[in-house]
Order: structure tokens, then C-alpha cells, then sequence
């Protein structure tokens, strides 16, 4: 599975792409793999504030809950409304199937998350591979 | 997240295949398991509307040989074996003295002299042990022949079309809960019994557990059911499906801590059969005004999905029961579960709430099971 190499990781596994100070933000493809069949995504609301490394909702899929981490701090500008009827869409596409927009609130914490390569090697680790 | 390949797990025949077949695999009570293969949705569905194939080997295999085999199965299991046939089986579940659950079972009856009881793979030992020694004063032997079969399960609507091209035993003259022995994939008596865990209709099978032969009969059930889109099926579709038609899981719905009439499985039980372990607690229970708790099935009516632990709350937030299995229910589209409510809230229509990490999400109080297979029309 390539990663993209625009966007950044964190090692709770989710995405954000970064385009002048708005990020988007989803969970990537080694996530929804483990997670499984997903069929319930809880996302905060528009104008909900966020903070980095803290939790801002969940994704739950047939057998399993997992929280959702920012990878920033901002405020929600728009959240993915497909996601309501059709959570399976992260499955099939993780890496389009953006969660949350945030305006960021400090566009520098973007620089200590992940890049591409050292996810991969993170996710390498982390199943023994 | 990650799944490492654990050393100290316990292994089926069969787990290299699943592992080679790229099956998400688990720890199951102590066994190294396959969880889903291709999709926990597509193989429930799978099931529901044609034939999967499932390794259930972890599971355990007790028999019971002697004259007196038959007193001995009367003493331990609730239900009645004396009512048996040769060739059929039934639900069943051994009972400690307080009435309360060692484990859920099928007996089979092989003959008079001749029982096999089938039990789940947590309590393997336990079983046995418990077994063992409270058949001592019968004139029987008690034997764990668990790693002597590999048992795989072939459930579905399809699932007689694809062990008919198995075998010649004639399938269509095995009812729901009965058995035969005949030859399957060119192996001879092979015991072909009318059981599963799905609801569905469908056959276990148990085979000589060596690792050439449990791979050859999968590929060969897989190679059957291929025209109707057999798929290889883990416990994450086994939990979902047996789920929706309200079977109970050891340490869920049934433990050492529920008694029988809470677990709403009294018509399993025969106390006019007569003295068996646990009767007499039973009676008291009885006797006392019943079971004070029950277990009932719950339909989330608000966005949420109920887990394995969550509280049941009433209307002011109070804690009045747990959610004992819960989950998204592939093919009914609802979010289900089974929880323990006090025995006069345990009405069907009733509203409750669950908590689903920190808030009430309504339910309702739904009979059960959730999921009835279509009866066939001819």
C-alpha cells in the first residue's frame, strides 16, 4: 500500500493533509484493515474545537471501537457527510475518505508528525513484519 | 492493533491454512484463531444467503463408553438423554450444584452403551476434569478425544448441495440435531451430524484431525461450495450469526455466576427426569418466586451500538443490568444485544437505555431470536 507522501501520520494511524491552514483529516489504510467491515463513524460537529492527541470521536467497525486522535489543534470547519450512511467508504478508499477539515491553530505542530516513509517503518515495527 | 504471532497459543490443524489463506486471526480463549478472511459482513452474508465454511476444531469432544454411560450423561447435563435416539442429538448444558452453568453442550447419542458430548474450547479441561469425576461411580470411562477430530462446520442455506458432493450418505434423511456416519472425502466413517451455531441450516463434520488430512477436506469443501460462493468463515461472523439467533456464548450469556431460568434456557432443562446436579437448587429457585434477573434481547432505536459490558440504565441513569454480547447485526441492519435486566422490567416493548461510553442510547425490549431462518416451502 503506497502512502501518500503529501500527507502526514500519526502512529494512532490517522492521516491529515495539510493545504495553506486548513487540514484534512481521515485514518489510514493499515487502520481500517485492522479495524474491519466499519459501520458507524462519530464525528464532532462544525465549529467543535479540537486539540492535538486528544481523542475527537470514534470510528466502530462490525467487532471493534477505536478512537479517533487530532493530529492538530484547531476548530472543525466541515465534516465528511457521506460518512453517515455510507461508512464502508472508508474501507474501500481509506486514504480519500476524509473524516473532519480543521482550521489549524498552530500550523507548526504539523512539522513533528509523521512523514510517509517513517510510518511505513512504524507500521513495519508494529506487526513484526 | 497489531497482531504478532503469539508462541504460547494453542493451535487447530488447520492454522497454517488459515494463516496461508491470509485469514486476521485471534486469541480465542487460549487458541490461535482465525477471526475473518475476506470481510466479517461478506462471510455472515455469505451464510445467510448461501454456504460458509468454518474450522471449529478448538472446540472439545468428550466421550462417554459403558453400561452405565447413559446414567452418567443423566447425572451431568440437564436435559434429558434418555428421550435420545440413536443418531440424534441436543442442546444441553452441565450444571454445578447452585444451577448455574459449567458449560453449554451437545449430547449425542451413538448407541445405548455410547455418548459424545461436543463442548466449547475455553473450557476444554474444565469440562473434562468435571466430567471425569463426576462419572466415577458409573460403570463408564470418560475419554477427551478433542485433538482427535477436526471439526468443520458447513453452514447455509447451500450447505446440503455442498457436502451431498462429498459424500453419498444421504443427507436429506438427516433431521435438524441428528447424525450419520458415512464416508466423506474417501474417509470412512466420518460422523456427518445436523448441528451448528448459526441458525442456519448446515452440517459439522469431524475428521481425523492429522494436518494432511483436515487441509484436504477444507480445500475439498471449499472446491464444493465454489459455484455457490462458499466462503471460509472466522469467529467474527460466528459471533455476529449466532448473535442474531440469541445462542448463547460461555462467560456471556452463561457462566458459573447465571443460573438456567436467568439464562432463559429452562426448556432444555427436564427436572421431572429426576435428580441430576443443580436439580435440587433449580427447585428451590422455583419454588422461591423464580429467577430475579433475566436475559432478554435489545434493538438500539437511537444512532449507537451496544458492546459486551455496556450498563443498562433506566429512564433517571441507574444502573439496572449489562449488555452480555452486543453488536452491529449484518444481516438483519440493526445494532442488537443481549443483556440481564431485574426479572419485572424484563417485558418485551420496554424501553431501557444503554450506555455507550457515557451516553443513555434508547433501546427496546424485543423477543427473541432476533433471526429465524426462512422455512423451506416444498
Amino acid at each position: 500500500m503506497a502512502y501518500p507522501e503529501n500527507y502526514k501520520y500519526t502512529r494512532e494511524h490517522e492521516w491529515i493533509e495539510v493545504a495553506g491552514n486548513v487540514g484534512t483529516v481521515g485514518i489510514t489504510d493499515y487502520a481500517q484493515n485492522s479495524l474491519g467491515d466499519i459501520v458507524f463513524v462519530d464525528a464532532p460537529k462544525v465549529g467543535a474545537k479540537v486539540e492535538k492527541g486528544a481523542v475527537f470521536g470514534s470510528v466502530e467497525s462490525v467487532k471493534a471501537v477505536s478512537d479517533l486522535y487530532s493530529p492538530v489543534t484547531g476548530t472543525v470547519t466541515e465534516v465528511n457527510g457521506e460518512l453517515a450512511s455510507s461508512p464502508e467508504k472508508i474501507n474501500t478508499d481509506a486514504h480519500s475518505s476524509w473524516i473532519i477539515k480543521v482550521e489549524l491553530g498552530d500550523p507548526a505542530e504539523v512539522g513533528s508528525l509523521l512523514s510517509a516513509a517513517d510510518y511505513e517503518k512504524f507500521i513495519a515495527e508494529e506487526t513484526g513484519k | 492493533m497489531a497482531t504478532s504471532t503469539p508462541m504460547a497459543l494453542r493451535k487447530t490443524p488447520l492454522n497454517v491454512m488459515h494463516r496461508r489463506m491470509g485469514a486476521k486471526m485471534v486469541d480465542f480463549g487460549g487458541w490461535d484463531m482465525p477471526v475473518e478472511y475476506s470481510g466479517l459482513i461478506a462471510e455472515h452474508m455469505a451464510v445467510r444467503t448461501s454456504v460458509g465454511l468454518f474450522d471449529v476444531s478448538h472446540m472439545g469432544d468428550i466421550q462417554l463408553r459403558g453400561p452405565g454411560s447413559l446414567d452418567a450423561v443423566q447425572h451431568i447435563s440437564m436435559n434429558d438423554a434418555s428421550k435420545l435416539r440413536e443418531g440424534q442429538a441436543h442442546y444441553s448444558a452441565m450444571l454445578y450444584p447452585q444451577g448455574t452453568f459449567v458449560d453449554d453442550v451437545i449430547v449425542h447419542k451413538l448407541s445405548d452403551n455410547d455418548y459424545l458430548i461436543v463442548i466449547n474450547a475455553g473450557t476444554r479441561e474444565k469440562d473434562f476434569h468435571w466430567v471425569k469425576s463426576n462419572v466415577q461411580r458409573f460403570n463408564c470411562h470418560a475419554n477427551d478425544y478433542s485433538d482427535y477430530y477436526t471439526q468443520l462446520a458447513i453452514q447455509g442455506p447451500k450447505a446440503a448441495e455442498t457436502l451431498a458432493k462429498l459424500t453419498k450418505v444421504d443427507l436429506s434423511a438427516i433431521k435438524g440435531y441428528w447424525f450419520k456416519w458415512g464416508t466423506v472425502c474417501g474417509l470412512a466413517n466420518t460422523l456427518v451430524a445436523r448441528t451448528g451455531y448459526t441458525g442456519e441450516d448446515g452440517f459439522e463434520i469431524y475428521v481425523p484431525s492429522d494436518v494432511a488430512t483436515s487441509e484436504r477436506v477444507w480445500n475439498e469443501a471449499l472446491e464444493a461450495g465454489k459455484e455457490f460462493g462458499i466462503l471460509p468463515c472466522g469467529l467474527g461472523a460466528r459471533n455476529t450469526l449466532r448473535l442474531e439467533s440469541a445462542m448463547s456464548l460461555y462467560e456471556h450469556e452463561i457462566s458459573d455466576k447465571i443460573n438456567v431460568f436467568e439464562a432463559h434456557l429452562d426448556r432444555f432443562l427436564k427436572l421431572e427426569k429426576g435428580p441430576f446436579i443443580g436439580s435440587e437448587a433449580l427447585k428451590t429457585i422455583l419454588a422461591e418466586g423464580g429467577p430475579t434477573k433475566k436475559l432478554v434481547g435489545l434493538e438500539m432505536m437511537e444512532r449507537g451500538i451496544a458492546r459486551d459490558g455496556y450498563p443498562v440504565v433506566d429512564a433517571a441513569g441507574k444502573k439496572m443490568g449489562a449488555v452480555t454480547s452486543g453488536s452491529p447485526a449484518p444481516f438483519l441492519k440493526k445494532n442488537i444485544a443481549l443483556a440481564y435486566l431485574p426479572t419485572e422490567l424484563a417485558v418485551v416493548d420496554g424501553e431501557v437505555a444503554v450506555e455507550v461510553r457515557g451516553n443513555p442510547v434508547k433501546a427496546r425490549i424485543v423477543p427473541t431470536p432476533f433471526y429465524r431462518r426462512p422455512k423451506k416451502t416444498a
